[in-house]
C-alpha cells in the first residue's frame, strides 16, 4: 500500500472532501491520516490476488418498479429548507462571469 | 404503580385493556424526562403536546379497534438521524441544525400504523460516527448508570432514554455497533437486524451498505415486538428485502437445548478487559446449563476487522456526505467567495472534526491511485471476513462474543485517540460488514455497577435464532436491576 500523505496529497485530499483546513489544521490531519493508513496497511498481510472484491452482500440485483410519480409538489416545504431561495428556486453564489 | 417500570408490552397491554390510557403513559415518561434528563442529555428535541395529542388520538384509535397491535399506545424515542416529517433532523451535526423533512421515514410510518406515540429525537454521535455520543453538536449524553461515564455510541442518546426509563422504547442504527455497543454500555437490549429487514428510506445515510435501523428496548420480548413493527420490504428502499416469515415475538422460545453455539478464540485474546471477559463467561455459562453446546473456535480474520470496516465506512461516508454543501438544506457558511468556497467553508463549520476526518479518509482511500490498494482490497478482506462466517455458521447456530472490549469509559477520555476509539469496536463491525444480525442483552456489572453486555450473533435471516438465545439467556439470567433502586422483570 505505502500511500504517504505529504502536503500535495493533502491538498488533493481537501480538494476532494471539499474542505478548506488551515495550515495548521493540514499538518495535525496529515499526521492522523498517516497513523490510520499505517495501521490499515496490515492487510497487506491477507493474500487477496485471487479474492473478488465484495461491494453488495445479498449479490447485485436491480430492483424494478414503475415509473409512476406518488407525491405532489413539495416545491415549498423543500425550499423552505434552503438556506437562500429566490423565485421557487435554490440560490447560490453567481458561477459565470 | 410506576408505569415507567413496565416494559412496553406490559404498558401496552394495561393500555388495551382500558386500565391506563397511553396518555397516562406518555406523562409518565414525561414526568421522568423532567425528572432526569437535566443530568442525562439523551433527548435533543422531545415533543411534549404533539404527544399528548397523539395519545388521545391512540386512545381513540384502540377504543374503536383501529389499533389493537401488542405495542399499541406505548411511547417511543427516535434517534436523530431518522426523518420524522415536519420534525428538526439534525444527526447531531451543524451542518443539519435547520433541517426538517418533508417525509417520514418507513419507520415512522410503521411506527404509526402499529398506534405507537413518538416523544422526541434522541442524541447521538455526529451523523453516527462515534462510539460516545460525545461527538454531537449539542453537547453528549450521560450513562445513567454513573453520569462520570458515556452511554456509548452511536445511539447513545436511545440506549441511555431507555436505560433511564425515559422512554419505553428506542430506535436506533447501527453500521459498526452503534445499537449494540451503547445498549452494552447502558444496560439494555438492542439488535441490529439483518442488512435489508427494516428499510433504509428516511434514514440519514453514513456507509449505506452497512447502515440498519434496529431496536432498543427494556429486553428481548419487547425488542422483538418492535422489530415486528418495523420489519418489511419497502419499495421505496431498493436493498430491503422481503421475508416469509415474520412474527419474531409470537415465534419467541427459550429452548436451546442441543443449539449450538460457537465463541471466536481471538474475541478473548488481548485487549479485552479481564473483568468483562470474566462476566461474558459467566453468561455463556447460562447457556450450557439450559443444555446449549458452546465450543470456542479460531476466527483468523479478526484483525482484518477495523482495517477494512474503517476504509469501507470511510468511503461510503464522503460519498454520502457530498450533498451537505449549503444549498438544498441546512447550514450555509456566512462569509464565502464564490461557490467553491461556499462550499468548502459550509463544510469546514458545518462539520465536526471526527466527521471531516472520516471524509477525508474516504476522500483518501476512492482517489485515483489508491482506490485499488485501500478501498478494492478493503472489498476483497471483506470477502474473506463473510466467507469465514459462512464456515462457522455451517456449524454454529449462534456466535458468542462481547459487544465491547470495557465497560463504559469516563467522559472526555476516548476522543483523545480516535485510533483507540476505533479499535474498541472490533466486536461489532463485522457483523455490519456480512450483513449479519446480531443482539447485545445485559449479562452484568463489573466492580464500578457499570453494565456488560453479551452479544449473540446469527447468520443473515436468522433473527429468531438469536431472539431465542437471548430470551433464554435472559430468562436464566434473572432480573438485571436498573440505574438506581428496584429491578426489572
Amino acid at each position: 500500500m505505502a500511500g504517504i500523505i505529504d502536503d500535495a496529497t493533502m491538498e488533493n485530499v481537501c480538494i476532494l472532501a471539499k474542505l478548506s483546513l488551515t495550515e495548521e489544521e493540514k499538518v495535525k490531519a496529515a499526521a492522523e491520516m498517516q497513523k490510520m493508513l499505517d495501521y490499515v496497511e496490515k492487510l497487506d498481510e491477507l493474500d487477496t490476488r485471487n479474492v473478488e472484491p465484495l461491494s453488495h452482500i445479498f449479490g447485485d440485483r436491480n430492483v424494478f418498479r414503475e415509473d409512476v410519480v406518488t407525491n405532489g409538489d413539495n416545491s415549498v416545504s423543500m425550499l423552505a429548507n434552503a438556506p437562500k431561495s429566490k423565485e421557487n428556486q435554490y440560490q447560490v453564489p453567481k458561477t459565470i462571469g | 404503580m410506576e408505569l415507567e417500570k413496565l416494559t412496553a408490552l406490559q404498558l401496552s397491554e394495561k393500555i388495551r385493556q382500558h386500565q391506563i390510557t397511553s396518555v397516562d403513559a406518555v406523562k409518565a415518561v414525561f414526568d421522568q424526562i423532567e425528572k432526569k434528563d437535566k443530568g442525562i442529555h439523551a433527548y435533543l428535541e422531545t415533543y411534549k403536546k404533539d404527544a399528548y395529542a397523539r395519545a388521545k388520538e391512540v386512545d381513540k384509535g384502540i377504543a374503536s379497534g383501529k389499533y389493537t397491535g401488542p405495542l399499541a399506545g406505548v411511547p417511543i424515542a427516535i434517534k436523530d438521524n431518522i426523518c420524522i416529517e415536519g420534525k428538526k433532523t439534525t444527526c447531531a451535526s451543524r451542518i443539519l441544525e435547520n433541517f426538517v423533512p418533508q417525509y417520514n421515514a418507513e419507520v415512522i410510518d410503521r411506527i404509526n400504523e402499529a398506534g405507537m406515540v413518538v416523544i422526541g429525537k434522541t442524541n447521538m454521535d455526529e451523523f453516527a460516527m462515534g462510539s460516545t455520543t460525545e461527538t454531537s453538536a449539542y453537547g453528549i449524553t450521560r450513562n445513567p448508570w454513573n453520569p462520570e461515564h458515556v452511554p456509548g455510541g452511536s445511539s447513545g442518546g436511545s440506549c441511555a432514554a431507555v436505560a433511564a426509563d425515559e422512554a419505553f422504547l428506542a430506535l436506533g442504527s447501527d453500521t459498526g455497533g452503534s445499537i449494540r455497543q451503547p445498549s452494552s454500555y447502558c444496560g439494555v437490549t438492542g439488535l441490529k437486524p439483518t442488512y435489508g429487514t427494516v428499510s433504509r428510506y428516511g434514514l440519514v445515510a453514513y456507509a449505506s451498505s452497512l447502515d440498519q435501523i434496529g431496536p432498543v428496548g427494556k429486553n428481548v420480548e419487547d425488542c422483538a415486538a418492535l422489530l415486528d413493527v418495523i420489519a418489511g420490504q419497502d419499495e421505496k428502499d431498493a436493498t430491503s428485502i422481503g421475508r416469509e416469515k415474520y412474527a419474531f415475538r409470537e415465534s419467541l422460545s427459550d429452548h436451546v437445548l442441543g443449539m449450538k453455539f460457537g465463541i471466536p478464540k481471538e474475541y478473548l485474546a488481548e485487549g479485552l478487559d479481564p473483568e468483562v471477559k470474566e462476566t461474558f463467561m459467566e453468561a455463556v455459562k447460562v447457556l450450557t446449563e439450559k443444555g446449549a453446546i458452546v465450543e470456542f473456535f479460531s476466527m483468523k480474520t479478526t484483525d482484518y476487522m477495523i482495517p477494512a470496516y474503517y476504509i469501507i465506512a470511510s468511503a461510503e461516508a464522503s460519498s454520502n456526505l457530498e450533498r451537505f454543501d449549503g444549498v438544498k438544506y441546512g447550514f450555509r457558511a456566512k462569509e464565502y467567495d464564490g461557490l467553491h468556497d461556499m462550499y468548502k467553508r459550509t463544510r469546514t463549520e458545518g462539520f465536526g472534526e471526527e466527521v471531516k476526518r472520516r471524509i477525508m479518509l474516504g476522500s483518501f482511500v476512492l482517489s485515483s491511485g489508491y482506490y485499488d490498494a485501500y478501498y478494492l482490497k478493503a472489498l476483497r478482506t471483506k470477502a474473506l471476513i463473510k466467507k469465514e462466517f459462512d464456515a462457522a455458521f455451517e456449524k454454529y447456530d449462534v456466535i458468542l462474543a462481547p459487544a465491547s472490549p470495557t465497560t463504559a469509559p469516563k467522559v472526555g477520555e476516548s476522543l483523545k485517540d480516535p485510533m483507540a476509539m476505533y479499535l474498541s469496536d472490533i466486536y461489532t463491525v463485522a457483523v455490519n460488514l456480512c450483513g449479519l444480525p446480531g443482539i447485545c442483552v445485559p449479562c452484568g456489572k463489573d466492580h464500578q455497577g457499570l453494565p456488560v453486555g453479551i452479544q449473540m450473533i446469527g447468520d443473515c435471516f436468522m433473527e429468531q435464532k438469536i431472539l431465542n438465545a437471548a430470551y433464554a439467556f435472559e430468562k436464566g439470567r434473572g432480573a438485571f436491576g436498573e440505574p438506581g433502586e428496584g429491578g426489572r422483570a
